[in-house]
């Protein structure tokens, strides 16, 4: 798994990336009431606008972390945005995208970056 | 109310235990107080409404006027009836401008040979300068405590939770005040809050206010409730928090709180007016005002807070008015708002859309509270 400065996480399945939040992220968001995913098919580009989520507190946008195509995006956090809160880097992904360029994913940070970018 | 740099906030007398307890401590009116406990905004919400939360809103201040004339002399600031408030009882009222617009809302609670009043945080140093300069010359002393806490403890078990501390609190009725034992301490107790939901708040002696808040927080019934969660209480039991749904600028009358304004104090009453902004108010009484406080119901998921932009049609349109206050309402389970809206889009069911991220989205208007009220009349 690999993870932004965003604290989007990014696992490759295959040849699509999945991509969610951190737990971390979950955690400082606060319990998630409203998330509005984009549409099948979207073509983004890295730090575009794709996700919103609107926690108790505040709405927070989630920017493409990388070029691509989203191809599939998870329909049942839409109907329970509380499934963010119990498995951010699990069940509750946002999205998959097909990626041209893998090599992309080499510079992020792992998870022991991760940790200690947030600690 | 922007938040403040933490070294230059004040604390009241139950931080440590604020940060024993694990909250997330913010900037609020000046003081670090807790946003939010380990249960989180929502169960923290829920917790309220289905059993009882315990708040800290020491905060605010607590501020006694005595002396000659009182209730006449009072009522030269606020549009309530003090002076047919009872002994033992407490009012909600507010001080009004000479535009008729409204500087703070507070409680008013008749304690025999004293008024003891109850500001907001924000504005309670605005709020005694005004006292003071209104009433000291009349030979009233304005007296803001910094040795009292205040804390509510508020939803459906409040009553049998305090009773086993203090048995008589099971014969108060809503608004009623009262001196009472607590915790071995001489607390002021009223049948009040600002969730919607019955309870109590309590005034206690710093020296006392930590065991006492430790002792109800023994309860398996009681959680600690941050200000997240008040937040959205009050927000669904369709109360209005100052500085974001009333200002300076608003009227009473637009604010929807004329019921506040006894019959004695209105146009044809025996004391008609006499605070400053009146005629404003009179006269918006009378023909109506230009805009209302209205509940808003957005369809969809979507939150709609603070400041987002309302129009009386999908495309192009007017722009009607906007939202004040807005966010999920955990016991609506959905998003709940309230906002100004143009007298004429104000009626329950009018459909208007509300900007969110360059779109317009629908919402209706709502009858306010959009949680039916738990007060033991």
């Amino acid at each position: 798994m690999k993870f932004t400065e965003e604290h989007e996480w990014l696992l490759v399945e295959g040849d699509l990336v999945v991509v969610g939040i951190t737990n971390h992220a979950a955690e400082q968001l606060g319990d998630i009431v409203f998330v509005e995913l984009p549409e099948e098919g979207r073509e983004v580009t890295k730090d575009e606008e794709v996700v919103v989520i609107e926690s108790v507190k505040a709405a927070s946008d989630i920017l493409a972390p990388l070029d691509g195509e989203i191809v599939e995006v998870n329909e049942p956090i839409v109907e329970e945005p509380g499934k963010i809160n119990e498995d951010p880097e699990g069940d509750a992904w946002f999205f998959k995208m097909k990626v041209e360029d893998l090599s992309a994913l080499d510079d992020m940070m792992d998870e022991k970056a991760y940790k200690d970018f947030i600690s | 109310m922007a938040d403040d740099e933490p070294n230059e906030l004040k604390t009241t007398v139950l931080n440590e235990l604020h940060h024993a307890r694990g909250a997330k401590m913010v900037g609020f009116a000046g003081y670090e107080m807790p946003v939010q406990y380990k249960l989180g905004v929502l169960k923290e919400h829920l917790q309220t409404r289905t059993q009882a939360g315990l708040f800290d809103v020491s905060h605010m201040g607590q501020v006694i006027l005595r002396g000659p004339n009182l209730a006449e002399a009072l009522e030269r600031l606020v549009p309530v009836d003090v002076a047919g408030l009872a002994e033992g009882r407490q009012r909600y009222a507010f001080f009004t401008n000479d535009a008729g617009g409204i500087e703070d809302d507070l409680m008013i609670a008749n304690r025999g040979d004293h008024l003891f009043v109850v500001v907001n945080a924000a504005c309670k140093e605005a709020d005694v300068a005004r006292m003071r300069a209104a009433l000291e010359p009349g030979g009233i002393t304005v007296k803001l405590l910094e040795n009292r806490a205040l804390v509510a403890l508020q939803g459906p078990a409040a009553e049998d939770v305090l009773a086993e501390h203090c048995p008589a609190v099971r014969d108060m009725r809503f608004m009623d005040v009262e001196t009472l034992p607590i915790a071995g301490a001489e607390c002021w107790v009223s049948r009040s809050g600002y969730t919607g939901e019955d309870g109590f708040e309590i005034s206690v002696p710093n020296v006392a206010a930590v065991d006492l808040v430790k002792s109800l927080l023994t309860d398996a019934r009681v959680e600690p409730i941050g200000l997240g969660a008040r937040d959205s209480l009050r927000l669904e039991a369709g109360l209005c928090l100052y500085g974001q749904d009333l200002d300076p600028g608003t009227s009473p009358v637009e604010a929807g709180l004329t019921w506040a304004i006894q019959k004695v104090r209105r146009a044809d009453g025996a004391r008609a007016g006499g605070y400053p902004g009146a005629d404003r108010v009179q006269r918006e009484m009378a023909d109506g005002p230009a805009r209302k406080r209205v509940g808003l119901r957005p369809e969809g998921r979507a939150p709609m807070r603070a400041g987002v932009v309302l129009y009386d049609a999908e495309e192009g349109g007017a722009e009607v008015g906007a939202v004040t206050s807005g966010g999920f309402g955990p016991s609506v389970e959905g998003p709940v708002a309230m906002g100004y809206v143009s007298a004429g889009c104000a009626a329950e069911g009018t459909a208007l859309w509300g900007e969110l991220r360059g779109k317009r989205v629908p919402v209706r208007v709502a009858k306010l509270p959009f949680v039916p009220a738990g007060f033991k009349r």
